[in-house]
């Protein structure tokens, strides 16, 4: 009984945390990209990228490979930042509030901005400590109990929960590719961000794992802003709602998914979505 | 590639060879094939020679240490008597511990070979034992003053001298059964042994092969110390041959006869020993004294405990590594929390945080070299930075652990960075991902996966740092200090320098100490390196 | 006193962390949402005490010795302080005195002295804690005041532990400018100082052929000439180094060969550790190895043969010498190997080359650059290695090239100079820092051309 309280608790407060964010603003768009120009020393790697990003759903970003999807990913949660000779220029904002403003704490902002790899990468401890590291060190529990709680809640939201609660203390390492892979998503939305960054989260994983990461992708798209990297178009028709395509650097056409797939305005999107490259 | 076509001639030439007979041919390749077997053969004997050097070298080191690993000790009736120990009887702590216990370890030997006179032939009794003997005896005193008054039973250690002899190292020597009856003029003093006419050919001519011819003055062949010494034992005593003649033996007696009753052939013999006197550190009357007392079966020999418990001395049979040991931890003591935490640090900057300039890349090119710049000169920098400027103590084990944790800082630098490069960047990734700091990430995450790389590293630089020698030489780290230190700052010794200390001396017994010292280094240096090899084995982990 | 503050420095830092750590956990619980954790609140209150109680301690410390002990010398007549000797040794004795290590007579200038020293130390080391305390003091107080909601404890204590793990980075470039100043200084005055009495001219010392750094002790001894003459140490030097060379070279390389291109994994599994106990044999060890064993070995073997040999023969120490040098090059050799591509040894076996014509063909002119400068490598280890030398090679620097005869080498006399008694700036005693320098100068000479060779090599493959 006394558990549940407590459970009550944890739940209020980090949904606090959150909600203290979201009625900031009421805007339709969350995240808003302005003329965005990345470079890699001198190598113009995206050129002037406009996109709105509306808040609560799925949005893909599409093409070939090297056109600075994970680029313009990396800059939503500035993970550029550990790229030494990686420059940004332009203004993306969250809610308003511009990301690379000199005050702002990059540290805070990728709380709010959750990011899952390429590659499932787990840290070497236990099922329980990857869950349970971020809000550590964000402070987000004030006990032993909130935190059992943020990490079970954290499973089940990823959908993991069955799977692994007789073995929370097994190493995170020891899971299978799929498994890890919603590890790393549970781990993400332990700390309860509003956006969580996927850079293609499924190329690693065999097709049984894929699908069972995006059905859980598309349970968590009411309640989080999901941009998503893939290179496979069918599993952008699956999970977003809206679709951007890169090409060479630039951002070619953003619509909803549907518009996309059946009926592009460009010719290079048009050509890509039939297979003529990429 | 029409155009290609046409250019080429339509049919090539037949390729233009030598003809060459198979049996040339042949030739040919069972040369090849030698030469290839002859360069197997030379790396397989460059490595043979290397192992056999390794072998040969430990063999070596080992077999020289094996003696001094036990020692030889005289079990005696002491006398504790109280009018030495304890003249006023109050057991006063002071007084028992400065007594004249060396009076009573002299009292206790001279009752194991009664009867001995002549100052010089007591002193060669006495002087069997060693000075340790009586430290001995003070310390079982002042640990049980119930003894005073009593008779104990104690070992007493000899001196390294004797010690050697016992172990075998000069004690060769041929007995020949008397051949005719024999007969003394006295027990004791100068005697004469006379027998039969021609009795002592056999020894004459032996002489004269030795380059001794007769002395016309003296009429007889006058032995020296430069021949194998003979020694007559006859009537339970022993004489020592001087002058010899064709009847008559003549020297001084070693060991009272127990009457002048002619002997028997057969029941005495004539003892050469091969060493000559003047080539051995031990004299003829000290032999036979050292055999009088073994065949009284007062003499053991026993583990050489004190070699590990006690300091250095200048007495062989009393000097000890563990003077040496201690100041070695301590040293090392030093060294690891200086150069661990620096060491460490400083990687993680250079991996983690350093950006790229100027300054970073003289810091790499820095300590890449220095990493190889001579140890000697790291102990140049020791004096005349920490002596000579900053005053700190001479011969301190602080001193020579701040100079070693130079010295091996490049090394734990650059197998931690090893380690921590090893660390896959998505962990940091992940952690940065999540709203970590670099800073978190790195202390959270990549330094923990990095520790047993570092550890390993750090293990094998402290081994580096174990046998490390010249630049402790140059701190003054090669004092001769009998005491124990107790602290960083005491004059101290290390094991390595010891080693060099002792080598330089010229008794037998300290050549044997130096190899017993290198055995023990090297035990530690196999035993770090193993725990080394081990820790990689159990924790590398392959990403 | 130095305990006193270390405990002083140790309490102090733990209330800094509890009282700022609690108070911004009291401040949560007012409802204020903090920036950083309380622990970082903590973790910066107590940078802001050890930081400034440890700097106040590093400066003050010498400051404070070094007051009292020129307060103390005034008690002493004017050529006594004027006389750095002299000074020297008055000040051991006061401070002798003062730690109360000595006994016996003593002259009442020196008790004075002492007196002086003791009160102006503990005057100091009082107004050192104060200082500390009051530093400690302000930093918790500061530190408290600043705990505030936004205030970002966690990004200012980062910056902190940045700049520490700079300095430690730092350690490493200080070490290098200590060893270059140190060793300079004592160079320069040993060639130009005009107050060291038999110091030679450089040209005298580069080119000169004998070496006698013997200094008169006293003045009967004046007649006793002292020459600086570098020629026989570089030479016998050179000649030990030559000799393991001839033993290293071909014994290190070949087993590298046979290591990285023939061995079973088996064979490798037993023959690395062979090569790695040899190399971690401390040379200590080799030099007793080598005076003992090896040397009466030749000498005996050269009287044997009718030769005069000395005992202690640069070919004793050569020998050992190039045992010890053996490990280093194969293993180095044994890397370059493997980084040479398996394409080029496919490419000499598909024109139907033997493996060793494959690897005499190609694969060591491959990684010749990589052999080349792990034999200068191991020069350089050899040419600065001190115990072999100073255990089996001898004092007497004749200037010769015959391995039988007993030479001596830079090592050997720089420690034969520096252990034991010195006379600081006599020019024997510099003479060891000169002869320092050019050892460091000629290995770091040889360092930087190895490592740039290897470095060209690699970017060749990489
Ligand atoms: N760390 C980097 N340094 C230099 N160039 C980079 C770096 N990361 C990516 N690039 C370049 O930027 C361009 C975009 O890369 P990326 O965003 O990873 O493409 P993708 O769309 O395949 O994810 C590529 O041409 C790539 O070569
Ligand atoms: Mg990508």
């Amino acid at each position: 009984m006394e558990n549940s309280t407590v459970d009550l608790s944890a739940i209020e407060r980090v949904e606090a945390a959150r909600t203290a964010h979201l009625t900031a603003g009421a805007k339709p768009a969350k995240v808003l990209a302005r003329d965005v120009n990345v470079y890699y020393g001198d190598k113009h790697a995206l050129k002037a990228v406009n996109v709105e990003i509306p808040d609560r759903g799925v949005m893909a970003f599409i093409g070939p490979s090297g056109c600075g999807k994970s680029t313009f990913l990396r800059c939503i949660n500035r993970m550029n930042d550990t790229i030494a000779s990686c420059r940004v220029t332009g203004k993306i904002t969250i809610d308003d509030q511009d990301i690379y403003d000199r005050s702002l704490d990059v540290v805070q902002l990728r709380a709010r901005v959750g990011m899952v790899f390429q590659k499932p990468n787990p840290f070497p401890k236990s099922i329980y400590e990857n869950v349970a590291y971020g809000p550590r060190i964000h402070g987000l529990t004030a006990n032993k109990a909130e935190m059992d709680d943020v990490v079970q809640s954290s499973l089940e939201k990823a959908a993991l929960w069955n799977e692994v609660k007789d073995r929370l203390q097994d190493s995170g390492t020891g899971l299978s590719g799929g498994q890890q892979q919603r590890l790393c998503i549970a781990r993400a939305i332990a700390v309860n961000p509003d956006i969580i960054l996927m850079d293609e989260p499924c190329s690693a994983l065999d097709p049984i794992a894929t699908a069972k990461v995006e059905t859980l992708i598309d349970e968590l798209r009411s309640n989080f802003c999901i941009i998503i990297v893939t290179h496979s178009m069918q599993q952008a028709a699956r999970v977003s709602q809206r679709t951007a395509f890169f090409h060479l650097g630039t951002l070619v056409e953003e619509d909803s998914t549907k518009t996309i797939f059946s009926n592009p305005k460009d010719q290079r999107t048009q050509d890509y979505i039939t297979g003529r490259f990429g | 590639m029409t155009d290609a076509t046409s250019t080429l001639p339509t049919q090539l030439p037949p390729a233009r060879r030598r003809a060459i007979p198979p049996d040339v041919a042949a030739a040919r390749v069972r040369r090849r094939y030698a030469s290839e077997r002859t360069f197997k053969a030379l790396g397989i004997g460059a490595l043979a020679l290397t192992a056999l050097f390794l072998v040969m070298l430990l063999t070596s080191i080992i077999v020289k240490s094996l003696p001094a690993f036990s020692e030889h000790r005289a079990v005696m009736s002491v006398l504790v008597d109280a009018a030495v120990v304890d003249p006023d009887g109050k057991r006063n702590a002071d007084t028992l511990r400065s007594a004249d216990y060396a009076s009573l370890t002299r009292a206790a030997i001279t009752t194991v070979i009664p009867g001995i006179e002549g100052r010089s032939a007591r002193k060669a009794l006495t002087g069997l034992l060693s000075s340790g003997a009586a430290d001995d005896l003070r310390a079982l005193v002042i640990a049980d003053p119930s003894i005073i008054g009593t008779t104990i039973k104690t070992p007493m250690l000899f001196s390294d001298d004797v010690d050697l002899y016992l172990k075998g190292d000069t004690g060769r020597y041929t007995t020949a059964a008397g051949v005719a009856e024999l007969t003394p003029s006295d027990v004791k003093g100068d005697i004469t042994l006379t027998a039969a006419d021609q009795s002592f050919a056999a020894l004459i001519a032996e002489l004269e092969r030795e380059g001794i011819s007769a002395d016309a003055e003296a009429g007889a062949h006058v032995l020296d110390g430069r021949i194998p010494s003979r020694v007559v034992y006859v009537n339970g005593g022993a004489v020592k041959v001087v002058k010899a003649t064709a009847n008559t033996l003549t020297g001084p007696v070693l060991l009272p006869l127990s009457s002048v009753s002619p002997a028997k052939t057969g029941s005495w013999n004539l003892t050469t020993y091969a060493q000559p006197e003047s080539r051995r550190r031990i004299s003829d009357q000290e032999i036979v004294f050292i055999d009088k007392i073994k065949s009284a079966g007062a003499i053991e020999r026993g583990f050489n405990w004190r070699f590990f418990t006690s300091g250095d001395s200048r007495e062989p049979e009393l000097a000890g590594i563990r003077g040496a040991l201690i100041g070695t931890a301590l040293t090392l003591f030093v060294t690891l929390i200086l150069c661990l935490p620096i060491g460490v640090l400083a990687a993680i900057y250079l991996e983690e945080f350093a950006p790229k300039n100027w300054l970073t890349d003289i810091i790499e090119v820095n300590i890449n070299n220095l990493a190889a710049v001579p140890s000697i000169v790291f102990g140049l920098l020791g004096l005349a930075v920490f002596l000579n400027y900053f005053n700190l103590p001479r011969s301190a084990p602080l001193v020579g652990g701040l100079v070693l944790a130079l010295l091996v800082l490049p090394t734990i630098i650059i197998s931690a960075r090893a380690a921590i490069k090893a660390v896959p960047p998505s962990i940091r990734e992940a952690a940065i991902g999540l709203g970590a700091s670099q800073q978190q990430a790195v202390f959270h995450h990549v330094l923990p996966l990095a520790m047993p790389g570092i550890m390993t590293g750090t293990i094998i630089g402290m081994a580096h740092a174990l046998g490390e020698t010249a630049p402790l030489l140059m701190i003054g780290m090669v004092a001769f200090i009998v005491d124990v230190p107790t602290n960083i700052s005491d004059a101290a010794t290390v094991l390595p320098v010891q080693i060099y200390l002792w080598s330089d001396l010229p008794e037998a017994a300290f050549q044997q100490r130096t190899a017993a010292a290198i055995v023990v280094l090297l035990g530690f240096l196999f035993a770090m390196n193993g725990a080394a090899i081990w820790l990689r084995n159990k924790f590398e982990r392959r990403w | 006193m130095t305990v006193v503050y270390f405990t002083a420095l140790a309490l102090l830092t733990l209330s800094a962390y509890v009282l700022a750590s609690r108070r911004s956990v009291a401040l949560s619980s007012t409802g204020v949402r903090l920036h950083s954790l309380p622990a970082y609140h903590g973790l910066l209150a107590i940078s802001l005490v050890i930081v400034p109680m440890l700097l106040i301690w590093a400066v003050g410390t010498p400051l404070v010795s070094q007051f009292a002990a020129s307060n103390a010398l005034t008690n002493f007549p004017a050529e006594t302080r004027n006389d750095a000797l002299q000074a020297g040794s008055a000040l051991r004795e006061i401070k002798n005195l003062a730690a109360g290590q000595r006994s016996g007579d003593v002259s009442d200038t020196l008790r004075a002295a002492a007196d002086t020293y003791s009160a102006w130390r503990t005057t100091g080391d009082y107004l050192l804690l104060s200082i500390g305390l009051a530093a400690a003091l302000l930093g918790i107080a500061a530190s408290l005041r600043l705990v505030s909601g936004p205030f970002r404890a966690r990004n200012h204590f980062e910056s902190v532990v940045r700049v520490i793990l700079l300095a430690c980075a730092g350690v490493a470039v200080l070490t290098t400018i200590g060893i270059v100043a140190s060793v300079l200084t004592e160079t320069i005055r040993f060639f130009f100082d005009p107050n060291i009495k038999g110091r030679p001219g450089v040209f005298d010392f580069l080119f000169g052929t004998e070496w006698n750094p013997q200094q008169a002790m006293r003045a009967d001894q004046g007649d006793i000439k002292s020459a600086y003459g570098f020629v026989p140490l570089l030479t016998g030097t050179l000649l030990i180094t030559a000799i393991a060379m001839c033993v290293a070279g071909p014994l290190g390389l070949l087993s590298a060969i046979y290591l990285a291109e023939y061995a079973s994994p088996r064979m490798r599994r037993y023959a690395k550790p062979v090569l790695e106990i040899l190399a971690g044999v401390p040379t200590v060890v080799l030099g007793f190895f080598a005076a003992l064993t090896v040397a009466p070995y030749i000498r005996g073997w050269g009287e044997a043969l009718g030769l005069d040999v000395a005992s202690e023969s640069a070919l004793a120490a050569g020998l050992v010498m190039g045992m010890m040098i053996i490990p280093f090059i194969s293993s180095l050799s044994d890397d370059v190997m493997n980084a040479v591509p398996q394409s080029l040894r496919d490419g000499a076996y598909a024109l139907g080359a033997t493996k060793s014509e494959a690897i005499k063909q190609v694969v060591l002119p491959a990684a010749l650059p990589g052999i080349v400068s792990a034999f200068m490598l191991a020069m350089s280890r050899a040419i600065g290695e001190t115990m072999i030398v100073v255990m089996a090679a001898g004092l007497a620097a004749n200037l010769t090239l015959n391995p039988l005869d007993a030479v001596t080498t830079i090592t050997v006399q720089i420690k034969t100079i520096l252990v034991g008694d010195q006379e600081f700036d006599s020019a024997k005693t510099l003479a060891a820092f000169a002869l320092g320098f050019v050892l460091f100068f000629i290995t770091l000479i040889l360092n930087i051309i190895a490592l740039r060779i290897v470095r060209k090599y690699r970017e060749q493959y990489d």
